[in-house]
């Protein structure tokens, strides 16, 4: 519980904290909201300019009227609930709200962890910021998994999740006709969102087939809540006459500096395009979204145990507790396993008794309630599981690829070299593809391509794991010139 | 001098310029979400293929979309709020 360090001449966060919470989405706000009432000084880091993460993300709160967005969310009732919560404790002093700051990487301190965040609210400045605390909750979120195909590096393609944040952040459409493609039930709001701010949406291209959710209907039965969210989404997809065709995949995006022509195709059961079913459509605007990749930059340096997800990715292993493999580390919502806000919420919520616990706190809410939201977390977590399975990564999708598609964005590496890199069979890994080919050595760190080169080199048996990065996010030198309490053995660059 | 009362009645939306160009923005929108709602998809060139790029992921993680803003280069236009009298660059390829 040692005092945060201010190493840039900023406004003090001098109230030395018990928890840092990295991440302000649903996870990271139940989990704050909770240890707080309980007792606990918190302090609570987001990048974005406001609290909500990506599933809740709004226009920062001074503007928040010029931008209405309140008609695109979902559950909002929680969201405000837990922003007066929060509200309260940052008057009392308890909670320390840190929007617009950048973690980098955390690491592992005699007394707990420190936490290295750069302040971006004042740009261009930097200022870099050390927190210290004995125990650290990670609630990072996810990111779209992208499976390339031809085309899809022109602008006017974006991943699904981009033209949600565009709409949700900003109040902006990126295009005025737009075709959605993919998998997994994140297409559904997209569509309905883009439809609700004037966009056509031609098409949502679901590689799935209709029944895939048929064949696990106990979960699906078991969470009412989530029908009634569908229901709702198939009602406004009804009203703006958005055909949602399953089975289908878009295959190649065309046109001379930004997407004109969509081509889309049906997809067989091992998910190649079967011949002569191939469509053009006319469009501005592309988004695709495979499913999530939970974001573990911050996870993976400290060394705690991952777990296969189920669904293709890795997850940080956690305990019923949310408690990771390294003792006073903890993760919730999505870094655990990609599984939606409601689950988010509730591993939150489980995370913050444990961190409560583990503390010796006094304010450890009742066995009544924990239970509840352990009963919640196993029911959502069979959702996803569900879910998942309905809408995999379709095991032929690179029969879509040429060999001069694009794989690696940042390298503009190619499906051929990617392919004749690994052709010494799955034992190569994609790390040696990289190594051999640079992609994945870009800007990203393999962040948009790392699942889809797993894919095309890799025993498909084993989850994609991203590589191990020391930096989350690349910090200037300038900034990293103030700081005198770096980890060991850290060399903190940007990527070349 | 019916300019003035206009002047005075109009509030003037803020701006940022783009490689010397004004661009108004809604208070709250990244730079990005600028640039698009102004019809722009792509301001850079990839440094290989010499190819188009802008919005891809929109939250930080592709980089797709960097911009130099106020000098300093290899900022994710996703991610910085737009401020009234930045001065943003593009083009200058994916080098940093």
């Amino acid at each position: 519980m040692a005092e945060p360090q201010d190493l840039g001449g900023l406004p003090a966060t001098r109230e030395p904290h018990d928890l840092v919470v990295v991440g302000a989405g649903p996870a990271g706000m139940a989990a704050a909201a909770t240890a707080l009432d309980g007792g606990l000084r918190v302090a609570l880091v987001d990048a974005g300019s406001a609290l909500g993460g990506q599933f809740w993300r709004h226009p920062p709160d001074d503007v928040r009227d010029a931008v209405p967005t309140e008609d695109l969310h979902h559950d909002l009732r929680t969201y405000r609930t837990l922003r007066a919560t929060l509200a309260a404790h940052e008057r009392t002093g308890r909670l320390t709200l840190l929007l617009d700051h950048h973690v980098w990487t955390t690491a592992r301190a005699a007394d707990g962890f420190t936490v290295h965040a750069v302040d971006r609210g004042r740009p261009p400045a930097e200022r870099a910021l050390v927190l210290r605390a004995p125990a650290v909750l990670v609630a990072t979120g996810a990111y779209d998994r992208q499976l390339p195909f031809p085309g899809w590096d022109l602008p006017g393609v974006l991943t699904a999740g981009g033209l949600q944040s565009l709409l949700k952040g900003g109040g902006v459409v990126a295009g005025r006709r737009v075709v959605l493609g993919g998998t997994g039930p994140f297409l559904l709001p997209v569509a309905a969102a883009l439809a609700a701010r004037g966009a056509e949406v031609v098409a949502v291209c679901e590689a799935a087939a209709p029944s895939a959710w048929l064949r696990h209907p106990a979960p699906l039965l078991r969470n009412p809540a989530k029908w009634a969210e569908a229901a709702g989404y198939a009602g406004t997809l009804a009203r703006y006459r958005i055909p949602v065709r399953t089975r289908t995949g878009i295959v190649g995006a065309e046109g001379e500096g930004r997407v004109a022509v969509v081509r889309t195709a049906s997809l067989g059961a091992d998910g190649a395009p079967l011949p002569g079913t191939e469509r053009r459509i006319e469009a501005d605007t592309v988004g695709v979204g495979w499913g999530f990749v939970p974001q573990l930059d911050l996870l993976l340096p400290l060394g705690c145990d991952l777990a296969d997800a189920g669904d293709g990715t890795t997850a940080a292993a956690v305990d019923a507790g949310q408690r990771t493999s390294v003792p006073g580390l903890y993760a919730a919502g999505e870094t655990c396993g990609v599984g939606g806000a409601a689950l988010a919420l509730s591993e939150g919520r489980v995370a913050a008794v444990s961190v409560l616990t583990d503390l010796a706190a006094p304010g450890r809410p009742g066995v009544r309630p924990l239970a509840a939201e352990r009963r919640s977390v196993a029911r959502h977590r069979a959702f996803a599981r569900a879910m998942a399975q309905a809408h995999p990564v379709p095991g032929n999708w690179s029969a879509w690829l040429t060999d001069d598609t694009t794989v690696c964005r940042c390298e503009e590496v190619t499906a051929g070299a990617v392919r004749a890199a690994g052709v010494d069979g799955p034992a190569t890994g994609h790390r040696q593809v990289k190594q051999l080919t640079r992609a994945g050595m870009g800007w990203c760190q393999g962040r948009m391509c790392g699942p889809a080169v797993h894919c095309l080199v890799a025993d498909r048996a084993e989850p994609y794991t991203s590589a191990e990065r020391l930096i989350a996010t690349p910090v200037t030198l300038g900034a990293l010139a103030d700081s005198s309490a770096l980890p060991a053995g850290d060399t903190p660059t940007e990527p070349t | 001098m019916t300019g003035a009362v206009a002047e005075t009645d109009v509030p003037t939306a803020p701006a940022f310029t783009v490689d010397g160009e004004p661009l108004t923005f809604v208070p709250g929108q990244t730079l990005a979400a600028a640039l698009v709602a102004s019809g722009r998809v792509a301001w850079r060139t990839t440094r290989g293929g010499q190819r188009p790029r802008g919005i891809f992921c929109g939250i930080g993680v592709c980089y797709d979309c960097l911009v130099t803003v106020d000098g300093r280069r290899g900022q994710r236009a996703c991610l910085v709020r737009a401020r009234a009298g930045m001065a943003v660059t593009t083009g200058e390829g994916d080098d940093g």
